[in-house]
């Protein structure tokens, strides 16, 4: 599977990685559709599946779900087991009434989910099907966000990775620059900024703020990923002819400035320029996370599997916070994409792969870290264990990547030791 | 296939996790694939419980399909039975693992656990969370009571009784309990088993030992009630103790079973002092929606008429096991019954009807933000702010203070409606500010903002109204202004006129004016 590591590189590259298979306490990739559909928005996106996967949406998107959301869930009900043709037309009626009540979607995507991957309804037919009827007004498109096959993050990287084949062909012969990853709206606009001002014109976003304006790919774009859970995007974007630019991923002071520098480096910037471009924002990073040193500098951290933001996020934590990793814990480890990150662990820090829940938290009560970043099935019984959490999901929901928000990102991990150190009850 | 975007009730096996993690020493295995787990989290974080629910999912993934999802789900339950040592084992499937057809019953059968193991059969594709919650909780005391029978008493000194139904996840379930068990006690009568709710299986094996049974709540309770009564000989109540009169009834009714003086207990409430105080006048006739379960619906309908002199103009539900129910309630107000799991037609009909106050869940929260209607929660589904740290029961007589309480608290007070009238061209009165405690005000010292509805250029506007009259109708208060104008377009509707003028519009007021 994994080639063999020659020993003795930095970090945790050649660090053993625990794998485990059990109960796995993590979101499905339909998650990702409560991101997803506040990005692109012109899009919908339509699961095919049960009432679990409705629940679980408005679980999830909490209130959201008011708020006229661009997502819902054609349920799957006894009588479309009966027989498949019938699910196909029930599924055709849903879209059609679904456009004519929203005839602003020009992008709708039908999400698979476990039940309709398990009966084998083939979306994909039925999106090119749909797509005929629909043809002029709205593309449908289809990918999986089923439990069966993704986690989490992982329905971004499929939505992205079904988008992929979509993209104009870019025939430029200058050099473009390609962000990948759904990022917040500001964080997406000072990224731009920065990248204008050392020089490098042709940028754009992935995915981009409206259907119709998805970037070109081709064998002159370069891209930098934004997010650590893109790796079928990656492949899809590299199929294409694109060049993936490795970097770390841009959290903290020094993980954004190595982004921005594997951007510099491919597009011939100048050094100097760079450091003068980048010292600003670099500084303000520095200083704001700096408040948070004296809170967060010799914690003992644990990360349960979530995102797979959990790697970055903990060199980030030990690199320029000072904490102590003790068990990173990642649905999926993507090698190639964390190379650099690995190596910027400290060793010895356990690194695991997949779960099991009950021993994992075995494993955190074990070790009695001062911080463990897990979900919200878990965080409420660790706090009632005495052991002090920090809820995952809001590192996805909330705006981290850059400079600008290197301070935030820290915050996130002080407010609960804080808020431990102030009650008194 | 049913378009959804907000679903009111969860999937049957949230059901049965309600009834799993409500109790002690049961451990629920379920088969289901990665995913599935976001459940624990409406157990862990809405209603903020300090365990993890004691399910255990196998988290079936694409590369485990095929013969091999089988050994994971025989795998996952000796594994949590060997670490969670319960009394009893519930064993399931979610909808997917349903459509694998792994046979949970079958594959646990073979491995002999040595603790009673229930099978549950929930058709995750017809049936729904209170139904699940239901089968669950009436196979579960079938199989602990098997065998058992109606125990000769040796304490005859105080009756005793089983209370049913409240859950995991229940609608002030935690705090009716206690102010049901407290009344009963005052009448003298002891509980023998309230379950689910922190009972044990073995506490379920006892259940024979009660006089008679209490259902709480029939949406969970009213099966097993009904094959106690079979298996056992014990009475129900059924009168569901929400609001005063209802407590009252409820009283009688369990003082009869139990032969004991009701006396005791009677009149401890401040809801009909509160409601026949002359601050209370101005709630006569206010237009009310009901919508929730069946059982809340119902209570709260009684309530809004009898004891607040409401007018309930709409009552519904979107558990359909309970529709008979419902439809008998609506002819005592007659109203056109709602039964429906989709809460666009729920928004329909309250835009429809302009009521001045709905009661609901909290999807009919949002949908009242939406239209500027007062509005308060009687129902599950409910957020994390109706699971509060306070006591705040809905049953009994401290049930119905708090029902006073919280269902006119969210109205416009009577004098500051009253003043709203009055002043209503002042700007801390204007439409922009709103009540004060509806949350729509802005700063009071702003300038009154330009009115909410735009008066059209054109001598008559697309709907028909003239300048003028629209003019008019801003100058009625917000709160009934939707009323107002949908009565005036009937009005004119029905006469043929095709634009609203001021005459229009005051004569249509005479018109309805009842």
């Amino acid at each position: 599977m994994t080639p063999a590591l020659p020993a003795g590189l930095p970090g945790c590259v050649s660090a053993p990685v625990l794998r485990e298979r059990g109960q796995r306490e993590v979101f499905c990739g339909l998650t990702g559709i409560i991101w997803l559909h506040r990005k692109v928005q012109d899009a919908f996106f339509l699961v095919v599946g049960s009432r679990t996967c409705a629940h679980l949406l408005q679980s999830a998107a909490g209130v959201m779900v008011f708020a006229e959301p661009r997502f819902g869930t054609a349920i799957i009900e006894e009588r479309d087991l009966a027989g498949m043709a019938d699910c196909n037309e029930e599924l055709d009626r849903v879209v059609d009434r679904l456009l004519a009540r929203r005839p602003d979607i020009k992008l709708l995507f039908l999400v698979g989910s476990c039940p309709s991957e398990v009966i084998k309804l083939d979306l994909s037919r039925a999106a090119s099907r749909l797509s005929v009827k629909h043809a002029g007004a709205t593309r449908i498109l289809n990918y999986s966000g089923s439990g069966i096959e993704t986690t989490f993050t992982e329905g971004e990287d499929a939505c992205l990775a079904a988008l992929v084949p979509e993209l104009r062909a870019d025939h430029d012969t200058a050099p473009g620059l390609m962000i990948v990853g759904a990022l917040p709206d500001v964080v997406e606009d000072q990224f731009a900024r920065l990248f204008a001002e050392l020089g490098i014109a042709n940028v754009h976003s992935f995915p981009a703020r409206r259907a119709d304006a998805m970037p070109a790919v081709g064998p002159n774009t370069r891209f930098l990923l934004a997010q650590p859970f893109l790796g079928e995007t990656a492949r899809a974007l590299e199929d294409r002819g694109a060049t993936r630019l490795d970097a770390l991923f841009p959290f903290g002071a020094e993980g954004t400035t190595n982004w921005l520098h594997a951007a510099a480096k491919a597009f011939g910037i100048d050094e100097m320029h760079f450091r003068r471009v980048i010292a600003p924002g670099r500084e303000r990073a520095k200083r704001a996370i700096e408040h948070r040193r004296a809170t967060l500098s010799g914690k003992r951290v644990t990360f349960l599997p979530d995102s797979q933001l959990e790697v970055p996020l903990a060199r980030f934590l030990s690199n320029e916070l000072g904490m102590v990793p003790v068990e990173v814990g990642t649905p999926y480890l993507h090698r190639r994409h964390l190379a650099q990150e690995l190596a910027l662990l400290p060793a010895g820090t356990l690194i695991s792969e997949g779960q099991d829940v009950d021993l994992q938290l075995d494993r955190v009560r074990a070790a009695r870290p001062d911080l463990t970043v897990c979900g919200l099935g878990l965080a409420n019984p660790l706090e009632a264990e005495g052991l002090t959490t920090k809820w995952a999901i809001e590192l996805v929901f909330s705006p981290i990547h850059g400079f600008d928000q290197a301070g935030d990102l820290a915050e996130l991990f002080t407010r609960p030791l804080r808020r431990r150190d102030v009650l008194r009850v | 296939m049913q378009l959804t975007v907000w679903t009111y009730e969860g999937p049957p096996h949230v059901g049965a996790m309600r009834i799993a993690t409500a109790m002690q020493g049961v451990h629920y295995v379920l088969h289901a694939p990665q995913g599935d787990t976001y459940a624990d989290l409406l157990f862990t974080m809405i209603e903020r419980r300090a365990k993890r629910p004691p399910v255990t999912y196998t988290t079936f993934q694409a590369r485990d399909l095929g013969k091999d999802t089988a050994e994971l789900f025989q795998t996952a339950a000796r594994d949590a039975f060997n670490r969670f040592q319960p009394q009893a084992m519930l064993v399931g499937a979610s909808c997917t693992a349903e459509l694998i057809q792994d046979d949970p019953a079958g594959l646990v059968e073979a491995m002999g656990l040595p603790c009673p193991v229930v099978a549950l059969e929930l058709p995750s594709y017809q049936r729904k969370e209170n139904w699940g919650a239901a089968e669950t909780f009436y196979h579960l005391v079938r199989t602990m009571c098997a065998g058992a029978t109606a125990a000769p008493r040796t304490d005859t000194a105080r009756p005793r009784v089983n209370l049913l139904g409240p859950t995991a996840l229940g609608f002030r379930h935690r705090d009716d309990v206690i102010e049901i068990t407290r009344l009963l006690d005052t009448l003298g009568i002891a509980v023998n088993v309230t379950a689910p709710l922190g009972a044990s299986p073995a506490d379920l094996a006892r259940l024979g030992e009660a006089d008679f049974n209490i259902c709480l709540y029939p949406e969970i309770a009213d099966t097993t009630c009904r094959w106690l009564e079979r298996q056992f000989g014990q009475k129900t109540v059924r009168t569901v103790p929400i609001g005063h009169g209802a407590t009252r009834d409820f009283i009688a009714e369990v003082a009869g079973l139990a032969g004991v003086d009701p006396a005791a207990v009677l009149d401890t409430s401040n809801l009909p002092w509160w409601s026949r105080s002359v601050d209370s006048t101005y709630l006569t006739g206010k237009r009310v929606f009901i919508f929730g379960d069946a059982t809340h619906a119902i209570a709260a309908a009684r309530v809004a008429r009898d004891e607040l002199g409401f007018e309930v103009v709409g009552l519904g539900c979107y558990n359909r096991e309970f529709a008979r129910d419902l439809r008998d309630a609506a002819r005592l107000y007659g109203v056109e019954p709602l039964i429906t799991d989709d809460y666009l037609a729920v928004e329909d009909a309250i835009q429809a009807l302009q009521p001045e106050l709905v009661l609901g869940t909290q999807m009919e929260r949002h949908i009242a933000k939406r239209l500027r209607i007062p509005c308060a929660v009687i129902s599950a589904p409910v957020h994390v702010q109706d699971f509060p740290a306070r006591y705040s029961p809905q049953m009994g007589f401290e049930g119905a203070n708090v029902l006073f309480d919280t269902w006119v608290h969210p109205l416009v007070m009577g004098l500051e409606e009253h003043l709203l009238t009055m002043f209503r061209d002042d700007f801390e009165f204007s439409d922009g500010a709103g009540a004060s405690h509806l949350g729509h005000g802005t700063a009071a010292h702003t300038p009154a903002r330009p009115v909410l509805e735009p008066v059209a250029d054109a001598r008559v506007a697309a709907g028909g109204w003239s300048p003028e009259a629209e003019k008019e109708l801003l100058k009625i208060p917000f709160f009934v202004r939707g009323k107002a104008r949908r009565n005036t377009e009937r009005y004119a509707t029905e006469l043929g006129i095709a634009a609203i003028t001021l005459e229009t519009l005051y004569d249509a007021k005479a018109h309805y004016a009842r």
